[in-house]
């Protein structure tokens, strides 16, 4: 029998670490999604193929930028000393994920706001007129859109991987001490947002053709997964009482349904079907992958602030002295 | 340089929380809200108990998680004896630190900023103890300069056994446990 | 009972003053401990501690105009300069938000919860007229009081003036009565308090209950954690693994109400192989032979059934105390009021020290020193016409000071005459007293009750007038001339002003003292005068006093190898192992063992001691203390946890024998306790609405004490004989 009593009663630290709420996933699912909509759209533009993929690479920017503020703004919203945020910019901290983020969140914009430039949606040259003129400028350099197109792909992978690795660098929390969280948060960014551009493009071409890709990045999201869990569970103890939160611990009903089952498995049983033509696509499969990105966040953000380097949690009173 | 760190006797430790008030009243730490906090850790089936009494706070870690993943400076080592210290107004509140903490030493205060031990830098910078070190009826708390071999707490390191908290965390903690 | 009353200590005088002959680097600090005034800046006072009566020497530091932190003062003795956790949160007593701001007196019946703010002026008229009534009708001895601490030294002096003898405190018959009297009947003195033991210097430390580092008395768990460090073996006897258990290097977990049948085996063990110290023994010992005989039955082999102890354990630690003797202490404890039977506990206890020859000596009990100041020149008090009331015919023929309960049963009684006036200074009778019940009664007897808090406590609650008191920290009290280790005198003196109309004891006793036409007796106006006319009368500089808070006397010699005459102020002018005054009142001249009832199946017994950072009832709503812990819970050993379903934080209520059911309460399942009582802290489950911080937190201890048992020797009431069963609150 082993009794541990801490006096401690901080807010938001005990009985266990609840520092980040809702704001912090929706930021990180946000993330990732205009993360997957870059690399998406930068592929496209890499390869030319923007004039058949027009809602991915010129829609999806606009929409991403529109999605990266949301993000940012519940990222704001979650800071408890706002007024000191223009701290952020005042610096560079190379060891701190968050630095980083913050400044690539910085050159995101741009990017987007490029990727738009190339082949500019309506919406767009109504609202601003003189698009086109840089549209006609990046036409008359080769290999500007491709730049654009690199560029996208390339900030859109650091944006999905650092989601993960901001998380993975707080050692101190065994469930997040995976190099596979980078990874994983930039396949969920990518299913999410094959997801969200099968659910809302017009043509269907271009529908079929994400939900394609979607399925792949599933398949490839369920290895990591996998890869994740087995990883954690296989390392230290602390590591694996981190695990047992998601195996048979108390997030396990929601992982393992909600983000395994719900949001990857069943929406690719049912993708691929519909890519086979066995069945209608219909917005449930999207909806589900959408959904399913989402409690991923929230349950790894929440469960990975439950896990610590202390002996059995069980075992932890707290406040009774 | 010195590298100021505490070296905290269990045997004698009662467990009486004069360490936690005393930071409560030197520092005005708010209502609800703790910078040290005892650990009471107790092993076996009664009769046969046996009991580890901790004061435990911040560790000024060598490596410090909380100060590497700091994305503004505001946590930082200050070079006044290695102690990790928060400016409270680079500080944005994100939390990371608090959460990279292994021992949970931190927390957001009140008025925004996060918060934790100082070692009572402004004590120590008058030569005297940090305030809980400074009341503790029991004298089981020991502070000092760990560079100096001949430093009171480098010289009990020596000659008793002892552990850290958490070692397996990485984080090269600063204080050390007596037993 | 001459024999036992009569005291003798060390009175130095104070001829050898001074703190510089204790050393140039004291003095410095002196000087620097009380610092000038000023609105901003810092500021620091030197004063006293008063969270509990240890009375520790204390620098209070107010930082621009606002009272900050309050450390031990190092020139002081007791504290060697760190105060014990409540000490060190006692600056919240300021702050709290409870307190009584003005004089209230009570609209309507006793119990109700009805008052009117009235002025100092109009509270004493009202007080006054009462208690002249009360003179008139019924003489001035129908008057008692009830205090504790030297806050009530000037309102006795008033009351006196008045012309009652009837004062008590909960510090006899409830708390520390039974030892001082089994230390008397033994050695012809008591422990005193702070008590008389060289922890410091002990090499093997007995600890019977006392839980050193939860009661956190300050000199002695300084001392407790320097003896533990230096290695000394520590004996810990109780039915909890306290904290002083978890530092033991022998914990014996003995069944509860049972300790004598131990002491006697112990006893038995050093008497048959020869271990005690004869040399002390036969020169020092009346009626060892007559002793030893009595003993012969208490066999380990006997106590092993009643204690659970095995009689292995008893034999080895009863070698370990002797093998250092006479560095052994067993120590005497200080709230002994257990079981009833507990002034024979407790010589039985004086009675192993003897053996171990350990009274007198180093690492044993020293003799303790104090300062000669003479006492203020008041007139004669008028001497009363009947004799105190609370222990009618010597009843309890050992009670060597008044007891609260018997004050208590003559006011229900009316006998041997009525007493229809209480003054209860600073004293939660409510929690302190066992049997509430008891003590409603008697209160609905009175024709006029005053309190004088500084919270509105339960006891206030029952008042019919509410004197709100300053804080320790914004007042003065009378001089703490101390008996201890060495001579001193301290000083308690304003930090920061009260924030409302509070106003400090002396000036309380005096106004009404003059109201009630008794100025004579106050021939000082102020209470500076007072402390002027007595150290200057002692030789002593109260200038002095004031800047450092505290003078000293030289160290005398404290123990029988260095110097001290070893004197023992009993009838045989020697250690009593046979009392043949216990004899001739018809109690037994050796301790025996008698069994308490054990608690019914189903049932545990309720046994509560005390937190580190709680006073009894009086800290709860100190804003800092309550923070550190604002609830109690009860202690269940983790197997019967088990069995009833329960996981620590669970909430249950308790019932105890007769019906009483406490408020609800976390539960702590934990292997640091038997499986056959239960345990909590004192002081909690507050039903006094108006202490919003800490009404309703937890349950209360006090609440479940409906039966206690008396200890015939002394009127004492054992307050550990209830029991309780659990139920789960939904
Ligand atoms: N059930 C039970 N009963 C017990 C005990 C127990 O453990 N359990 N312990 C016993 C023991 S050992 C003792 S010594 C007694 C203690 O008994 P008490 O000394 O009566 O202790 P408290 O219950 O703290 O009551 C103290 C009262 O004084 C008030 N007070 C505090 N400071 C001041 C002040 O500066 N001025 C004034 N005027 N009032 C003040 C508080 O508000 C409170 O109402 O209780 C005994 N009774
Ligand atoms: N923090 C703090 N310290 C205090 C006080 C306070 O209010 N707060 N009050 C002071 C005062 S006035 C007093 S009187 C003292 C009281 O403190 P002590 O005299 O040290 O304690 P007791 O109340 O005698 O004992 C409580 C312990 O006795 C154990 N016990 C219960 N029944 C038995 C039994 O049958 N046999 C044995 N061997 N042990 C038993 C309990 O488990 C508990 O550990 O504390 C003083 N110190
Ligand atoms: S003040 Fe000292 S004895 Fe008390 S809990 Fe803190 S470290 Fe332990
Ligand atoms: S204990 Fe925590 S807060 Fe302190 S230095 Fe180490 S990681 Fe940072
Ligand atoms: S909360 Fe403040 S100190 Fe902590 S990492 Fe963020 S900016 Fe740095
Ligand atoms: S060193 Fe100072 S800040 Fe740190 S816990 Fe001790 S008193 Fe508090
Ligand atoms: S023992 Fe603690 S509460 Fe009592 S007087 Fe000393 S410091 Fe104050
Ligand atoms: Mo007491």
């Amino acid at each position: 029998m082993r009794e541990l009593i801490l006096t401690r009663q901080n807010h938001l630290v005990d009985p266990t670490l609840h520092v980040w709420a809702w704001q912090i996933p929706i930021y990180l699912f946000l993330g990732g999604l205009v993360a997957g909509m870059m690399v998406l759209s930068g592929l496209f533009l890499w390869q030319g193929r923007h004039q058949e993929r027009p809602f991915t690479s010129s829609v999806a920017p606009l929409i991403g930028l529109v999605f990266l503020s949301l993000g940012m703004f519940a990222l704001f919203l979650d800071l408890e000393h706002k007024r000191y945020t223009w701290r952020l910019y005042t610096t560079f901290q190379p060891t701190s994920p968050m630095s980083w983020g913050a400044w690539i969140l910085l050159v995101v914009y741009p990017a987007l706001v490029a990727a738009a430039f190339v082949h500019p949606p309506k919406l767009l040259r109504d609202l601003v007129p003189g698009v086109m003129q840089y549209t006609r400028a990046i036409e008359a350099r080769t290999g500007a859109r491709r730049m654009i197109g690199a560029l996208n792909i390339g900030l859109g992978a650091a944006l999905g991987i650092y989601t993960g690795i901001l998380l993975s660098a707080l050692g101190a929390r065994p469930l997040w001490n995976s190099a596979i969280l980078g990874p994983l948060f930039l396949l969920s960014g990518l299913s999410s947002a094959a997801a969200f551009i099968h659910l809302v493009a017009r043509h269907v071409d271009e529908r079929e053709g994400l939900a394609r890709a979607d399925n792949l990045f599933l398949v490839l999201e369920l290895a990591a997964i996998v890869m994740f869990v087995i990883g954690l569970a296989n390392a230290t103890e602390a590591h694996r009482q981190a695990a047992a939160l998601l195996l048979g611990g108390s997030y396990t009903a929601l992982f393992w349904v909600g983000v395994v089952g719900l949001g990857v498995v069943i929406p690719l049983v049912i993708q691929l079907l519909a890519v086979n033509h066995r069945v209608q696509h219909s917005p449930v499969a999207p909806l589900m992958v959408l959904g399913g990105g989402l409690v991923l966040r929230f349950v790894i953000v929440s469960a990975g602030q439950e896990s610590r380097w202390a002996a059995l949690l069980a075992d932890l009173v707290n406040a009774l002295a | 340089m010195a590298r100021y760190g505490m070296v905290i006797d269990t045997v004698r430790c009662v467990g009486c929380m004069d360490c936690v008030v005393a930071c409560k009243t030197e520092n005005q730490v708010p209502e609800g809200f703790g910078r040290d906090w005892i650990a009471y850790e107790t092993r076996g089936a009664f009769p046969t108990v046996s009991m580890e009494i901790r004061s435990e706070r911040c560790n000024h870690c060598d490596d410090a998680p909380c100060v590497s993943c700091c994305p503004t400076g505001a946590s930082h080592v200050d070079p006044f004896g290695q102690i990790v210290m928060v400016t409270h107004d680079v500080c944005i509140g994100c939390k990371a630190c608090v959460a990279s903490c292994p021992y949970d030493a931190r927390f957001v205060h009140p008025e925004g900023y996060v918060d934790k031990c100082t070692f009572c830098i402004h004590r120590v910078k008058e030569g005297k103890d940090p305030a809980c070190v400074s009341v503790c009826p029991t004298h089981c708390m020991h502070f000092g300069d760990f560079d100096d071999p001949n430093s009171r707490v480098s010289r009990l390191l020596a000659s008793r056994r002892n552990h850290p908290l958490k070692a397996e965390a990485g984080t090269r903690p600063r204080i050390y446990y007596l037993v | 009972m001459d024999a036992l009353s009569r005291r003798r200590f060390l009175k130095i005088s104070s001829a050898t003053l001074g703190v510089a002959a204790s050393g140039g680097a004291l003095a410095s600090a002196a000087r620097a401990v009380t610092g000038a005034g000023a609105a901003t800046g810092l500021r620091t006072v030197a004063t006293t501690c008063d969270i509990c009566f240890w009375k520790c020497g204390a620098i209070a530091s107010v930082r621009d105009g606002r009272l900050w932190k309050i450390e031990g003062n190092p020139l002081d003795p007791l504290s060697r300069g760190r105060l014990c956790p409540r000490g060190t949160g006692g600056v919240g007593a300021h702050f709290d938000t409870d307190r009584l701001r003005t004089p209230l007196i009570r609209r309507k019946g006793r119990g109700g919860d009805e008052w009117a703010s009235v002025t100092w002026d109009e509270a004493f008229t009202y007080i006054a007229d009462k208690l002249q009534g009360i003179k008139a009708q019924h003489g001035p001895e129908a008057v008692a009081m009830f205090s504790h601490g030297i806050g009530g030294n000037f309102l006795k002096h008033t009351l006196k003036a008045y012309g009652t003898p009837n004062f008590a405190a909960p510090s006899f018959a409830q708390c520390r009565g039974p030892r001082d009297v089994g230390f008397t009947l033994t050695f012809g003195e008591g422990v005193s308090s702070p008590e008389r033991t060289d922890i410091l210097n002990t090499k093997c430390l007995v600890l019977l209950g006392s839980h050193l580092g939860e009661n956190m008395h300050n000199s002695q768990v300084q001392e407790f954690a320097e003896a533990v460090g230096n290695g000394a073996t520590v004996i810990v006897v109780d039915p909890r693994f306290s904290i002083a258990a978890g530092k033991a290097t022998h914990y014996l977990p003995i069944r509860p109400g049972t300790d004598t049948a131990l002491l006697l085996a112990w006893m038995h063990v050093i008497v048959t192989e020869k271990l005690y110290d004869r040399e002390y023994v036969e020169q020092f010992g009346f009626g060892f032979e007559n002793f030893a005989a009595e003993i012969a039955y208490a066999t380990p082999e006997w106590a092993y059934p009643e204690t659970g102890i095995e009689p292995d354990v008893i034999r080895e630690t009863a070698r370990e105390m002797a093998r250092h003797r006479p560095a052994t202490l067993v120590h005497p404890g200080r709230h002994a009021t257990w079981y009833g039977n507990d002034a024979q506990r407790s010589r039985a206890i004086a009675l192993l020290n003897a053996l171990l020859g350990s009274w007198g000596r180093k690492g044993g009990f020293y003799t303790p020193a104090s300062m000669d100041v003479p006492g203020y020149p008041y007139p004669p008090y008028p001497v009363p016409a009947r004799g105190k009331v609370d222990n009618p015919d010597h009843k309890y023929p050992f009670a060597i000071e008044a007891i609260t309960t018997g004050i208590r049963e003559a006011t229900i009684t009316g006998a041997p005459y009525p007493v229809k006036g209480w003054f209860v200074y600073a004293t939660n009778l409510m929690q302190a007293l066992p049997n509430e019940a008891e003590t409603i009664r008697a209160i609905q007897a009175l024709d006029l009750m005053v309190v004088i808090d500084v919270v509105p406590s339960e006891i206030a609650g029952w008042a019919d007038v509410v004197l709100p008191e300053s804080t320790y920290l914004e007042r003065h009290d009378d001089l703490n001339v101390e008996w201890f280790r060495e001579p001193f005198v301290a000083l308690r003196q304003p930090v920061v002003e009260a924030p409302h109309d509070q106003k400090p004891n002396w000036w309380i006793a005096r106004e009404l003292a003059v109201k009630l036409g008794l100025g004579a007796f106050y021939p000082w106006k102020t209470i500076e005068e007072y402390f002027e006319a007595r150290l200057t009368k002692a030789g002593l500089s109260y200038e002095t006093l004031k800047q450092q808070g505290i003078l000293r006397g030289a160290q005398p010699p404290i123990f029988f190898e260095d110097g001290v005459a070893p004197v023992f102020p009993t009838p045989s002018g020697k250690i009593e192992f046979y009392s043949l005054q216990l004899q001739e009142k018809g109690f037994d001249p050796v301790p025996r063992y008698t069994p308490t009832p054990q608690p019914p199946p189903g049932a545990f017994r309720m046994l509560f001691g005390r937190a580190p950072v709680h006073s009894f009832s009086r800290t709860q709503t100190n804003p800092i203390l309550a923070e550190m812990m604002d609830e109690n819970v009860v202690w269940l050993n983790a197997d019967q946890a088990r069995r009833y379903g329960l996981a620590t934080g669970d909430r249950i209520r308790l019932r105890n024998q007769d019906g009483v059911v406490s408020r609800p309460v976390a539960v702590l399942a934990t292997e640091r306790i038997r499986p056959d009582c239960i345990y909590m802290v004192h002081g909690f489950g507050h039903s006094a609405v108006r202490m919003r911080r800490a009404y309703g937190k937890g349950a209360s201890d006090a609440e479940l004490v409906t039966k206690y048992a008396v200890d015939p020797l002394m009127g004492g009431t054992g307050m550990h004989v209830n029991f309780v069963t659990i139920e789960r609150e939904s």
